[in-house]
């Protein structure tokens, strides 16, 4: 897997220039979600390594903040906004939908790596709610019955 | 000069040194700031928020942070104060299993003790959801119950710190916090060294060790079994702490007569494996040096230490002696020597350790201790665990009249007494080593170089025309801090011993509970230390190569030190152990 290969590479250079640095964990932790997507406990022990700290610190930092994803995320990230506005305007039938659609929890990934489904916060497009967001694409004014269409475009 | 600042606290006046904690002055005032998080020398982060204090300032202080200042007024009892600390231990309890009458740590637990000193009316003032774990008893050596745990995390610091070893931490984030290890492994799964000085640490029952009461309670009531007892050098230092008897005291007769009527067939005492170990291991280190093979010599008594250093520094593996620890060569040697005498066949008899050590019990499930498909020991209970078995067999130990080991396999000298303690193995060493290379008597058998609780210590011992440089350190980290001055060549060294709690066996993990307040009073590692060089001084022998019984065994079973026989039942070999598992 060269491919591979050269990410765990490039993780390696960050660990190299941030080694001997205070606080150190959580940069080489944000570095190593731009490179993998997620941090699995390989490149958690690489980083525990390079730095010479504990595994379960670097652990224990990536589960306290919720930007660092111990699982690969799906191709399409979808994220369905459960703010006041939306919720109100029915935004729990969307992600119930979705739910039964894909066959998957708010927070899982679709066995076929396609799709990850999460709830968020306001998303900052209330005149438009119910919304939902599909990778950068954003879907407002959503009903239920909208939500297999707009699916079928990913899954092609 | 020290620099002096003066300070009042609850209308006293004190002096104390710049960078005292008020919580230590408030100490020397003779007050008693409540505690949880606070383990001296391990923990002081301000966590718990119990040890909060007045200085006029806009918030309340944490008292075990706040270093003093000239002038500074503090007030640790006000109506304020006990009103927010005891908000503060309610809100605790609100997220604990309060089951306190079957818990590990019932009437020993200082959350417990809080309770009654802050005088909690109601447990369930602040009523909410409760966090349920599964309990972790999958180690060998060492129980987690998250649902008594109150995130204290001195089990951490001590892991962390005190150990280098750090396999545990806070996972997750607010009322979802948990102690435990990286991806939910279990202890048993992650490079844990099973010493249990998180157990040591805890203020609560969150961790205890894995019970092995009811075992050697079977064992003990099956008629075709010979069941006979060990206990280690550091348990009688310690025993009768359990039963109010002060720190520093030790019990040996006591113990004797209590393990004796617990109902062990035999009550022998690992003091006389230890004086064994020294004849092994001082030829061992003798034939090392003079065959020019790898040095420096490691002591492996310690299973803690052993395990470290096969997880952590496997490329110092060569340098471990082939030893097995002395309650292993006590265990093969009563299935063979002793058995042979008396005429049992081993398979009908079982040996049970009493140690200060949870490691001992999961060395004593190591594969390679044993002999003919049989395990040198079979079961191992901690001093805690031979505690509770004293006061449910209703014996009372204060009471006891003093007695004695059994013979043979019960005799020891002095040197195999000191073994509890760090820096004790390396004196017991020294004493036959320089009595066999040089062929003189010693005139001052006491070392005292290598004795006390300095975190490493070295000296350098003429031995003949030999300067031979040693090193104790006790504690894993020392233990590290001590290989990395090997690894970059700027040590070394002759002969190192190594125990892997901070202060040896006498404050290992299995050892009696001593609370954080207590060890602001005194340092258990140095009291109990004292008990065992008092028993040695006080003996009449103090060098392992006098002790007739282990004499006898050389000349009428083994031979020699370091036979064929003794490789066979008296040595052991190690292997590289993984720091990650899948």
């Amino acid at each position: 897997m060269p491919d591979n290969k050269e990410k765990y590479a490039k993780l390696q250079e960050v660990i190299e220039k941030r080694k001997g640095e205070r606080g150190a964990v959580m940069p080489c932790l944000q570095e190593a979600m731009n490179i993998f997507g997620y941090v699995p406990q390989d490149v958690q022990e690489m980083i525990a390594d390079g730095l010479g700290v504990t595994l379960s610190e670097v652990y224990g930092v990536s589960t306290f903040y919720s930007q660092f994803s111990l699982k690969p995320k799906g191709e399409h990230v979808i994220g369905v906004c459960l703010g006041t506005a939306c919720y109100v305007k029915g935004s729990q039938k969307i992600i119930d939908r979705i739910s039964e659609e894909l066959k998957i929890q708010p927070g899982d990934t679709t066995d076929d790596g396609k799709f990850t489904l999460n709830a968020t916060r306001c998303l900052g497009a209330c005149g438009l709610a119910p919304v939902m967001m599909i990778g950068e694409e954003v879907y407002g004014r959503l009903t239920p019955d909208k939500v297999p269409e707009i699916l079928d475009k990913y899954r092609a | 000069m020290e620099n002096l600042v003066k300070l009042t606290i609850d209308g006293v006046s004190v002096e104390v040194p710049a960078g005292t904690t008020v919580l230590e002055a408030a100490k020397k005032a003779g007050i008693n700031i409540p505690t949880l998080c606070y383990l001296k020398d391990i923990n002081q982060i301000g966590a718990c928020r119990m040890c909060i204090v007045d200085t006029g300032a806009r918030a309340f202080g944490a008292a075990c942070v706040l270093p003093v200042s000239e002038g500074m007024n503090v007030k640790t009892n006000t109506p304020k104060l006990r009103e927010a600390r005891k908000i503060n231990l309610e809100l605790l309890l609100s997220n604990h299993d309060k089951r306190c009458l079957d818990c590990a740590r019932n009437q020993k637990c200082e959350l417990q003790q809080m309770c009654i000193d802050l005088g909690v009316e109601d447990v369930d003032k602040f009523k909410g959801k409760q966090n349920e774990y599964d309990i972790d008893d999958l180690s060998p050596s060492i129980v987690r119950n998250n649902n008594k745990c109150i995130l204290c995390r001195r089990c951490v610091a001590a892991c962390n710190n005190t150990q280098a070893v750090g396999v545990i931490g806070p996972m997750g984030r607010g009322f979802k916090t948990q102690i435990r290890s990286a991806w939910e492994q279990p202890l048993n799964d992650v490079a844990c060294i099973n010493c249990g000085q998180c157990i040591a640490a805890c203020p609560t029952g969150a961790l205890y060790e894995k019970d092995s009461t009811k075992a050697v309670w079977n064992l003990l009531a099956d008629e075709t079994k010979h069941v006979v007892v060990q206990p280690a050098p550091a348990v009688r230092a310690a025993l009768g702490e359990e039963f109010g008897i002060p720190m520093g005291t030790s019990v040996t007769g006591k113990m004797a007569a209590a393990l004796r009527r617990l109902g062990f067939e035999k009550v022998f005492d690992t003091d006389w494996a230890a004086d064994l170990t020294i004849l092994e291991e001082g030829t061992e280190f003798i034939g090392r040096l003079t065959n020019k093979g790898v040095l420096p010599l490691i002591t492996s008594c310690s299973p803690g230490w052993i395990k470290f250093c096969e997880t952590y520094y496997p490329d110092f593996i060569p340098n471990l002696s082939s030893c097995k620890s002395p309650h292993e060569m006590e265990g093969a040697m009563i299935k063979s020597y002793w058995a042979e005498k008396e005429g049992i066949d081993p398979k009908d008899i079982r040996v049970v350790s009493v140690m200060p050590c949870t490691a001992k019990k999961f060395e004593a499930k190591r594969p390679e201790l044993s002999h003919n498909g049989m395990q040198d020991v079979d079961e191992v209970i901690t001093t805690r665990e031979l505690a509770r078995m004293i006061k449910e067999a209703g014996i009372d130990f204060v009471n006891l009249p003093d007695e004695d080991f059994d013979p043979m396999l019960g005799e020891s000298t002095g040197a195999g007494v000191i073994f509890g303690a760090t820096g004790g193995v390396m004196e017991a060493a020294l004493r036959t080593v320089y009595e066999k290379v040089t062929g003189e008597t010693l005139k001052d058998v006491d070392f005292t170089a290598v004795r006390g609780t300095e975190g490493i210590k070295e000296a350098t011992i003429k031995v003949g025309d030999l300067d031979v440089n040693v090193a104790v350190a006790h504690g894993t980290a020392n233990a590290a801090k001590l290989l990395d001055s090997i690894r970059s060549g700027k040590k070394t060294y002759h002969f190192i011993e190594v125990m892997g709690c901070p202060g040896g066996c006498v404050t290992g993990g299995g050892q009696p509970i001593v609370s954080a307040q207590k060890r602001m009073e005194c340092d258990p590692k140095a009291l109990r230390a004292a008990a065992l060089y008092n028993e040695d001084a006080n003996k009449p022998s103090r060098k392992s190569h006098e002790n007739a019984s282990v004499m006898a065994l050389y000349k009428d079973y083994l031979g020699e030190p370091n036979s064929h026989l003794a490789h066979e039942l008296l040595h052991t070999h190690y292997q590289e152990r993984p720091k990650y598992t899948k």
